[in-house]
């Protein structure tokens, strides 16, 4: 069990202790000896730490985060700020912040941008392997998204799971007691369903999350790729094919054809109103339903992606801390990340969360939460079976470039708007050999 | 300082009692100064001149110049964040040319740009014409006339999106309740569509800048040649062609020019709605080049699609410049 452990309630004067401790050891031993003393240095009057991070979906991990920061900055004598600013807004920030070498000491990541911004960052191996030493090793596709070049370039820190969402009492209306295990009983069922007008809503336009849930995961699970471990383009073969006729037959058999023109926020909307029967999504539609319509949450419930014939995969958006090469704090913000990390802190950061993110190693899927509610479970399970950008070759800039032009999503929606399969594999396959060259 | 001792100048009549005021009074006059050496400098009409375009200038420098020349710079560099980039000519280009959704982009831009101001000029200038009678309420429909130009883009954006919504639209609701549609239609699901749906929400929130502009503009024309024109026998279209028209075209020239060179830089309206898709058949320059340079870090790349704008740009407004300076 996770809700606990060590030094959970340490005061400002033990913590001094602790931490001169430390920064003794600092002298004595460095890195590795405060790694030893488990705890952070106390730093120069005055000594600050900024930091940059999303405004979560879960309000409550915002106040949660806040929260754990001035505890930081109290124990430690550092005045920490942190700026919550809109996931979309990111990119252009940290662009700005690392060309003119100012701004945030942490900033919070998403997918694989530690490949995209390797050299305004600092190697965190010493963090990161400190964690795995700990709670053990983290799962695949935060491995991959974080280690540029053999290096640690950010550190774990949640991963957003999209999974099934599915109203349980229709779908035994029409004859699954529980949700379909492969993609071909997944369609029986979806069929089932749009005939009694209860369609299930995929997004296929251009939005970050949801459409990209679909494309990856399925031509992943037909056992197709965009490239090989080495990065040749191999994206037009008869996986991808048979993936894109099944997705289309899916969309006329099952699907609401308002997808192509949906993002990320049309297919919670349309399950909250009861329009669609199924749908990918992370747990926000769950949170909104047992806050608004009760009624929606007991008869709703979530399960794994479907399997196809190359096996069951995800489509998994993780998120890491990173520390920007600029930063004159790199050691504060080091030991910041240490502590955040730490069980007694990631546990309540996680508990607020309420299932919303899964921690980034597999101890997290021990945590209490799991428990309170046995309808979150498949969200900790879905990490396993996750895959990145550009699977299974790195998740580099190429494969970014492949992802934001969104091939993959447009292969679908044009195969849907009435291109031959073989035709969009075709196309697909020329994009991702410019994405690629 | 020297006094100088000056004889008020006044009618006997109106001359006081000698013992109520002497006779004469003593005042300062100002001696001219002798100019200081930076006085004599500004003096000199080309220096004054250079003194106070300084700070425009400079402004201008650091905000138009340096961005434009840095733009120029990455556009013919492989810069990514975080790396120096290395200067590779004209490359960036020759990669966009054999980009389908570049290629895409491109088309889509002149189409959104021409169409949009070919339709807000019409229903611009009609509105102007329509709020140039004397009617109740005149200023307050004038005034209420700029609300989708004042209100900002993202969040007009975000209802119009509402209104687009496959699942909710307002649109369907109506036409479907009218009876004239029995199927649900997905504005922003088909590419076509949707970039009538983009070019449409552009016209809504552009058309108030043309109208209120010309507006502006027909009320600088004399009422004398309407009714000459009238007496001698002119309908209300030969009058609009012959007298009004020609009258207002300068501002009218000026109005559309403005218009397409912000129609064409457009951003914000379509990333909201639409975000390039579906399929990216809605992506024009400035959305492509935002995905290209911030979520690929790409920023060369990026900055060379934006400066594929250029040329056309710099066509419209030389022609801006010369016709304004022919009318001058």
């Amino acid at each position: 069990m996770a809700t606990h452990v060590s030094a959970g309630t340490t005061n400002r004067r033990g913590f001094l202790k602790l931490a001169g401790a430390a920064t003794g050891a600092v002298a004595a031993g460095g890195i590795p000896a405060i790694v030893a003393a488990q705890k952070a240095p106390s730093f120069p009057k005055g000594t600050k730490l900024n930091i940059l991070e999303w405004v979560s979906f879960v309000p409550a991990s915002d106040v949660e985060f806040k929260r754990l920061t001035a505890e930081f900055g109290k124990l430690a004598g550092v005045d920490v700020t942190v700026d919550l600013i809109n996931m979309n807004d990111l990119n252009p920030r940290i662009a700005s912040a690392i060309e003119t070498k100012s701004g945030p000491d942490i900033i919070m990541m998403i997918n694989n941008w530690p490949h995209l911004y390797a050299d305004g960052l600092v190697d965190v191996d010493d963090i990161v392997e400190e964690i795995a030493k700990r709670d053990g090793a983290f799962y695949d596709i935060n491995r991959k998204i974080n280690i540029v070049d053999g290096r640690w370039k950010g550190v774990p820190f949640s991963n957003g799971n999209g999974v099934w969402n599915y109203r349980e009492d229709w779908f035994k209306e029409v004859g699954a007691n529980k949700f379909p295990d492969t993609w071909d009983e997944l369609r029986k069922v979806g069929t089932a369903l749009k005939k009694k007008n209860l369609p299930i809503g995929q997004a296929f336009g251009h939005s970050l999350g949801d459409p990209n849930s679909w494309a990856y995961a399925v031509t992943w699970s037909f056992g197709a790729t965009e490239v090989d471990d080495k990065g040749k383009v191999v994206i037009n073969s008869k996986e991808t094919i048979e993936a894109i006729k099944f997705t289309v037959a899916f969309w006329k058999d099952c699907l609401d054809d308002g997808g192509l023109a949906w993002d990320d926020s049309s297919n919670n909307r349309a399950f909250l109103a009861g329009t669609i029967s199924a749908t990918i999504n992370g747990a926000s539609i769950y949170f909104v339903a047992k806050r608004q319509f009760p009624e929606i949450a007991k008869a709703m419930n979530h399960a794994h992606m479907p399997r196809g014939s190359a096996g069951r995969f995800y489509y998994v958006g993780g998120q890491e801390h990173t520390i920007m090469k600029y930063s004159k704090n790199q050691q504060v913000a080091k030991e910041f990340l240490r502590w955040f990390m730490d069980r007694p802190q990631y546990d309540k950061y996680m508990a607020a969360n309420d299932g919303y993110v899964v921690g980034p190693t597999p101890y997290w899927e021990k945590h209490s939460l799991w428990e309170k509610d046995p309808k979150l479970v498949t969200f900790k399970e879905a990490s396993k079976y996750g895959r990145w950008t550009g699977y299974p070759g790195p998740p580099n800039r190429k494969a970014s470039e492949a992802l934001v032009k969104y091939i993959l999503v447009d292969m679908y929606a044009q195969a849907i708007k009435g291109m031959k399969p073989e035709d969009a594999a075709k196309w697909a396959e020329g994009e991702l050999k410019k994405a690629y060259a | 300082m020297a006094n100088e001792r000056i004889e008020p100048i006044l009618s006997d009549s109106a001359r006081p009692a000698a013992s109520a005021i002497p006779a004469s009074v003593a005042v300062a006059i100002p001696r001219p100064r002798r100019p200081t050496r930076w006085g004599q400098l500004l003096e000199r009409e080309h220096i004054l001149a250079g003194v106070l375009l300084a700070p425009t200038l400079t402004i201008l420098a650091l905000f138009i110049a340096y961005p434009f020349l840095l733009g120029i710079w990455l556009a013919v560099s492989d810069k990514v964040v975080g790396r120096p980039g290395n200067f590779i000519g004209l490359e960036n280009f020759r990669v966009n040319l054999t980009d389908t959704i570049f290629l895409r982009a491109f088309q889509n831009t002149f189409v959104y740009t021409f169409i949009a101001t070919i339709l807000k000029l019409t229903l611009g200038m009609l509105a102007a014409l329509l709020l140039n009678h004397h009617f109740r309420f005149k200023r307050i429909v004038r005034a209420s006339m700029l609300l989708p130009w004042i209100v900002p883009t993202v969040l007009s954006t975000l209802a119009w999106q509402w209104m687009f919504d496959a699942t909710f639209s307002v649109f369907n609701w109506v036409l479907m309740n009218a009876g004239l549609i029995s199927k649900r239609i997905l504005w922003l699901g088909d590419g076509t569509l949707a970039m009538g749906c983009l070019i449409a929400v552009n016209v809504w929130r552009g058309t108030p800048f043309f109208a209120i502009t010309l507006l502006a503009g027909l009320q600088t024309v004399n009422p004398d040649l309407h009714e000459a024109a009238e007496i001698d026998g002119a309908n209300a279209w030969q009058r609009f062609w012959r007298v009004t028209l020609p009258l207002i075209k300068p501002i009218m020239l000026v109005v559309v020019l403005f218009s397409m060179i912000a129609t064409f830089a457009d951003f914000q309206l379509i990333y909201v709605l639409t975000r390039g898709g579906p399929y990216s058949s809605t992506h024009v320059f400035g959305t492509y080049a935002y995905e290209i340079a911030m979520r690929a870090a790409k920023l060369g790349q990026g900055a060379s699609i934006s400066l594929f704008l250029f040329p056309f740009l710099l066509v419209v407004i030389v022609f801006q410049l010369w016709y304004i300076r022919r009318n001058d």
